[in-house]
This record gives C-alpha cells, sequence and structure tokens, in this order.
C-alpha cells in the first residue's frame, strides 16, 4: 500500500472516538487487503491494471475553497441539501416541515446512533476501497427518515471533488423507516483534476418503506470513479435506483440489491454516454434472499469514439426466495467502430419456483431503423442522434424526479450536439 | 432553360451480394404520370425499390437513374429524399423513441425549409388521409397496424411533398377504405403538385382506385411487357404466364416480348 495510506494520516481525521477506533482498525489491517486484480470476475474487463495509486493521496485536512460551488438547485425545492466536498461537509439545509418530521441530514458522527448504522448495511467492505473509504473518509454523512415520514420533495446530496491528486472517500448512509417514503438524488462533480474518488452508500429500506435513489455522476474526465452502493430492503419495501453515468475516465459503479424481506422489490435503471476514451463501469447484484421478492433492471448505454463500457449483473436467488421474479435487460449501441462494450449477464438461481430472465446487447445503430429516416431526408448524422436519443427514452422516463430526467436528457443532448459538431464543423454556430 | 421533369431509369442493373437481380431496367416517368410495376415474386420489384433509394447492401453494377436531371445514384439515400424522391416501405420500419414530428422536422431543416407548419400539416393530411390524430404522437409506426402504418407512409408523403414518389405494396395489408383513401391521396398529389408515381403491386386490385398511365410487367430483373392499364386487366384474367408466357422461365428469350406499345414513347407526345 503507497505510504500515504497509513493509520497516522487516517488518526488525523475528524469524528467521535467510535469512528476514529473503526477507522484506526481497519487502517492498521489496510496492508493485508489484497488490491483488486482483473483476474478476479467483478474486476474482468475492468481497467484497473491502469490505476496508479501511489498518484493519489488522502486529505487529512480540507482543501481551500477555489471556486464557489454551483448549487445544485435552488434549496428551497428540496427537503434538505448536503454540499459534501473532498467528503468534507461544505454545507447543509433541511426545510422546516422536513426537520419538523424529524428527518435529519448531516454527518453520522453526529448521530446518537451513528455507530449503530455505520457500516449496518455492508457489514464488512467488498474490496480495498471500500477498507479504504472506512479509514480515509473524514466525514460520513446520514440521512435518516423516521417511521411513517412521507417526504414530496427530494434530498439532494451534492458531491463534489476540487483536490487535485486526491483520494477522496465520500459517504452516505440512509434509512427510510418503516412505511416511509423519500427520493435522494446524488448528484457527483469535480472540478477539472486528476483524482480518485471512491464513495460508498449504504442504505437501508424498511418494511413498507420506498426509498427513490438516483446518482448523477458528472465527474471530469481526469476522475477515477470506484462507487459502491448497497441497498438493503425489508419487507414489502421498494427500491428505485438510477444512475446516469456521465463523467470520469474510469466510472465504476457497483450496486448490491439485497432483496431481504417477502415481498421486497427493487427497480434499477441506468443510462451512460461514453466520450474519448472514457470508460463506464457497472456491476449489479440483484440478490432474492426472500420469497416473493421481485428485481427489475434496465441499463442502458451508448458509446463513442474509442470510450468503453462494461456492464456484469447477477441475479442470484436463494433456496428460500421462492416465486423470485428477476429480470435483467441491458442494451449498447456502439456508435464509432472503435467503441468496446462488454455485456455479461449470469444467473445463480437456487429455486425452482422461479421466473428469470436476462437480456444484453451489443450492437451499433439499427441500419433499418437508421435507413428509415433516411429515406425522408434525414441526414445520416442526425438520423444517428434521434435515434440515440430515442434509444434512451424509455431510460429518462424512468428518472425519480423530473429534474433528474431533465438533467440526463440535457446532458445526452449537449454529447450527441458535440458528436454532430465533429462531422460537421461548419454547425459550431 | 427548364429542366424536363422525369425520373429517368436507364439500364439499370443491380445485385446483393453475388445475386444480381436487375438485369437492365429502363423505366421514365414523368411529372404527374403513374407507372405500376407489376410481376411475380421474386421479379426484382422490392429490389428496384431500395436501390432507387440507395439503400446499403444493394450494389448498382451498370446504369443510371436521374431525377430531374440530378445524378442519384451518387447520392446518400438522405440526399435522393431531399432531392425530391420518396420511398415508402413494403414494410415500414417501427423506429422507437423518434416521434413523426421530430423526424419530419429534421427532414425540413436539413433541406432548408420552414419547420414551422409541419405539425399543422400532419394534422390536415392525417384527417385527410383517415390517419387516426392521436397515432401522430407514437413513436414512428410503433404499435401500428399493418394498414396504419401504410396509412402513415401517404401521410408522410403528402406532408414531406416529394416529386416523386416510390410506392412499394402500399396495398399490402390494407383494407378496402384504406386502400382508396390512400390511393385518392396519391391521385391528388399527381394532379395538385405533379407528383409522379412508380407504384409496385402484386395485384391489379390497386389500380382500379390509382388509375396508371403505363403498366410494366418485371421479371427476373428486367420489363417483359409494357401497357396502359389494359395490360393490368390481362394480368388479372390470364396470369403472370398467360402475359409472360415461357419468359416467367426463360427470361434470356423473353427479351424480344413486350407486348404493349414503346415503353419509352412520350405519352403527351
Amino acid at each position: 500500500m503507497p505510504n500515504a495510506f497509513n493509520p497516522s494520516v487516517s488518526a488525523e481525521l475528524p469524528g467521535p472516538a467510535w469512528l476514529a477506533d473503526l477507522r484506526r482498525e481497519v487502517a492498521e489491517g489496510i496492508d493485508d487487503v489484497a488490491p483488486p486484480s482483473s483476474d478476479e470476475e467483478v474486476w474482468r474487463y475492468s481497467r484497473i491494471g491502469d490505476l496508479e495509486l501511489d498518484r493519489f493521496q488522502p486529505l487529512v485536512v480540507q482543501a481551500p475553497l477555489v471556486d464557489p460551488l454551483a448549487g445544485p438547485g435552488a434549496t428551497d425545492v428540496n427537503a434538505a441539501t448536503l454540499v459534501l466536498r473532498n467528503g468534507w461537509l461544505e454545507d447543509s439545509w433541511i426545510s422546516a416541515e422536513a426537520a419538523g418530521l424529524g428527518v435529519t441530514a448531516g454527518p453520522i458522527g453526529d448521530l446518537e446512533d451513528g455507530a449503530a448504522y455505520f457500516a449496518s448495511v455492508l457489514n464488512v467492505p467488498v474490496d480495498l476501497f471500500g477498507h479504504l473509504n472506512r479509514a480515509f473518509g473524514p466525514e460520513p454523512l446520514a440521512v435518516v427518515i423516521p417511521d411513517g415520514v412521507r417526504l414530496d420533495a427530494p434530498i439532494v446530496v451534492r458531491i463534489h471533488t476540487d483536490a487535485d491528486s486526491s483520494a477522496l472517500f465520500p459517504r452516505l448512509f440512509v434509512r427510510g423507516g418503516l412505511d416511509s417514503d423519500v427520493t435522494i438524488v446524488e448528484h457527483h462533480t469535480s472540478a477539472d483534476v486528476v483524482s480518485m474518488v471512491a464513495p460508498v452508500l449504504e442504505a437501508l429500506v424498511e418494511a413498507d418503506a420506498r426509498l427513490s435513489h438516483a446518482l448523477i455522476q458528472d465527474l471530469g474526465t481526469g476522475v477515477w470513479q470506484f462507487a459502491h452502493q448497497v441497498f438493503r430492503v425489508a419487507q414489502n419495501a421498494t427500491v428505485e435506483t438510477f444512475v446516469a453515468g456521465l463523467g470520469g475516465c474510469y466510472a465504476r459503479t457497483r450496486t448490491d440489491c439485497r432483496l431481504v424481506g417477502r415481498g421486497a422489490e427493487a427497480h434499477l435503471t441506468a443510462a451512460y454516454y461514453g466520450e474519448g476514451d472514457q470508460t463506464h463501469d457497472f456491476r449489479t447484484f440483484q440478490e432474492h434472499a426472500a420469497p416473493d421478492t421481485t428485481s427489475e433492471l434496465l441499463f442502458k448505454g451508448a458509446l463513442d469514439d474509442t470510450s468503453r463500457s462494461v456492464y456484469s449483473g447477477l441475479i442470484r436467488v436463494d433456496p428460500e426466495a421462492v416465486r423470485t421474479r428477476a429480470y435483467q435487460t441491458n442494451r449498447n449501441i456502439k456508435l464509432s467502430p472503435d467503441a468496446w462494450a462488454q455485456s455479461v449477464p449470469n444467473l445463480e438461481i437456487e429455486t425452482d419456483d422461479v421466473v428469470c430472465s436476462h437480456a444484453s446487447t451489443v450492437s451499433p445503430v439499427d441500419e433499418d431503423q437508421l435507413f428509415y429516416l433516411e429515406s425522408r431526408g434525414v441526414p445520416t448524422t442526425i438520423a444517428e442522434r434521434l435515434l440515440v436519443e430515442g434509444f434512451f427514452n424509455d431510460v429518462v422516463k424512468r428518472a425519480p424526479t423530473e429534474a433528474v430526467g431533465l438533467a440526463l436528457r440535457a446532458a445526452l443532448v449537449e454529447r450527441l450536439d458535440r458528436r454532430l459538431r465533429n462531422f460537421r464543423p461548419e454547425a459550431a454556430a | 432553360m427548364t429542366t424536363e421533369r422525369v425520373l429517368r431509369i436507364e439500364g439499370l442493373c443491380a445485385r446483393v451480394g453475388d445475386t444480381h437481380i436487375l438485369g437492365g431496367i429502363d423505366l421514365e416517368v414523368r411529372a404527374g404520370e403513374v407507372h405500376a410495376i407489376m410481376g411475380p415474386n421474386g421479379s426484382g420489384k422490392s429490389t428496384l425499390s431500395h436501390v432507387l433509394m440507395g439503400r446499403s447492401g444493394y450494389e448498382v453494377t451498370a446504369g443510371s437513374v436521374t431525377l430531374d436531371g440530378t445524378d442519384l445514384l451518387g447520392l446518400a439515400p438522405w440526399e435522393r429524399a431531399q432531392a425530391g424522391l420518396f420511398l415508402a416501405l413494403q414494410h415500414p420500419t417501427e423506429v422507437p423513441g423518434v416521434s413523426l414530428e421530430s423526424m419530419l422536422v429534421e427532414a425540413a431543416v436539413a433541406g432548408g425549409r420552414d419547420p414551422v407548419g409541419i405539425r399543422e400539416s400532419l394534422v390536415v393530411e392525417a384527417e385527410r388521409i383517415g390517419f387516426d390524430e392521436k397515432f401522430l404522437d407514437r413513436p414512428v409506426n410503433v404499435d401500428l397496424s399493418g394498414g396504419e402504418k401504410k396509412r402513415n407512409e401517404a401521410l408522410q408523403m403528402s406532408v414531406i411533398r416529394p416529386r416523386y414518389a416510390v410506392l412499394d405494396e402500399i396495398d399490402s395489408g390494407l383494407d378496402v377504405d384504406a386502400l382508396s383513401a390512400v390511393a385518392r391521396r396519391v391521385e391528388d398529389s399527381t394532379n395538385e403538385t405533379g407528383l409522379g408515381v412508380l407504384v409496385i403491386t402484386h395485384f391489379s386490385r390497386l389500380l382500379e382506385v390509382l388509375q396508371p398511365d403505363r403498366v410494366h410487367v418485371l421479371s427476373h430483373g428486367r420489363i417483359h411487357a409494357s401497357g396502359g392499364p389494359e395490360l393490368a386487366e390481362r394480368l388479372e384474367a390470364e396470369g403472370y404466364t398467360g402475359i409472360l408466357g415461357e419468359a416467367a422461365d426463360a427470361p434470356e428469350v423473353a427479351v424480344e416480348l413486350s407486348l404493349g406499345p414503346d415503353p419509352f414513347a412520350d405519352p403527351l407526345a
């Protein structure tokens, strides 16, 4: 392990004693954690071999704010807003209504139950980045929705990176109480830096609750991202996850969705767009551990230039998870002959009484559809653009809030405009 | 000097892979004329329509196609459409996620035409052609019945206002009402905008509502007989073997067989 990741660095981070103890324990054992290798199935096709971890250092103090952050939107339309910069809480706000209902949003270290919540969904980190997050995350956050509380407005968490050459470890814990209903939008952005960010989300969705979660990943193209999100979904609860993969140099998002209560339900959605030499890497685990559970996944991506994508998804059905319904669809459009997409669906089913399906495709724009548009007089590049926009329609419709849908659509349009300008320089004006 | 308004196909030969399908097609469709191409399965009717629009996979090996003097074969499919050619497909493609309006707007913008009136034009033409207005907001052809898709092709033709339209089996899958609505709209365009039409069909039923000026019988990639509307009636009565005789099986001798008047004679002369 590079020198920068040593226990004395970890020991300088702020927080309560329980957090310091936990950090120290993880930091002292960090040299025993094997670094990921593309020999492991879960890292196969990844670019982990290209990562030079010693280029990045964890921060012991917050970096000075150079450019003020553009807000994540007017705070008054949100139930709460948290701004995490380089792993430290920069700003937080909660509406009077949400506060009145007992909702809390802030550092997990400030909570009475903080120690009980921390790592309660993800007991053991799944890889080196998870361990590093525990040892070097300066200010983990928690959002706690009390039982029975339903919020119409979303809680927005802006996670921004602006420290160059740094290794950053944002962390968020969410508890949606019994019969609660909340939408949480994480917006990950960065300045034009070369850094590594390894965010962790732990979400506990209690019985009969609904959690809708979005991650808009709009990092700069110099940033390596290793995100891990874990959802534990209790009886008759529903989780909807949504990822917009837009930025990053290498952007990996691993999603573990564990349906642990009877009748639990999950809908997982992602849209990604690769340009230049970006790599998007998605690993999903739909784990059915209880009867009558349903999971349904739709991931769609478009890859231009020499960009790459990996989708690898496992549907796992435990022996007791009878009457499981599990669906998984991954579709990729290659917009350039030099783009590359890999789609690997896997099933591990230990009971007979299930309905499972998976479908994956990697293909160029549909030739018949392209010809149809061309035969009406639509120029080839514009026809491709219409088709790609249309390809993402069903995913955009699944965005948890209108604002997220609009943001995704705008980001896609921006990229498709850029693509068109590269074809037709005269259209740049 | 004004350019002669004619879609002129001369000596057109084409192949798909190693299979030669068109063996020298000569045809002239003048503005306002309706020409019907009839022929048995596998005679090359659909290939001709795809070759005219420039679909990839169809390779022209000889001949020329000009539209009002513009060489079409050197153009990309969308440029052929912008030059004034329209192809109504036998099996209109479903295009999920793309609306009819956005497709036609992009086509208009690319052609330097004002896209502002397109919505209104769609509504007016949909009414005229009996295309349910609620389908206008669906993605192109998605979840439409076979008949609705054909009406949609005629609708788009009316909005785009091409100079020449190739209608590939537009009658298949259409009920009688739809057939006459579509035929009437095509007929009207020949009068209103001088649309030249090449209608490709199996059956003479369409030609009862859409009166052709000329009928051509295609077999083995060549036109073996040309004539007036009476040729379609003969086909109905005698079948292709009746008209083509041995030609249906022996194209090399059929070259001599020409039943109608000279197909290249100027019908307006």
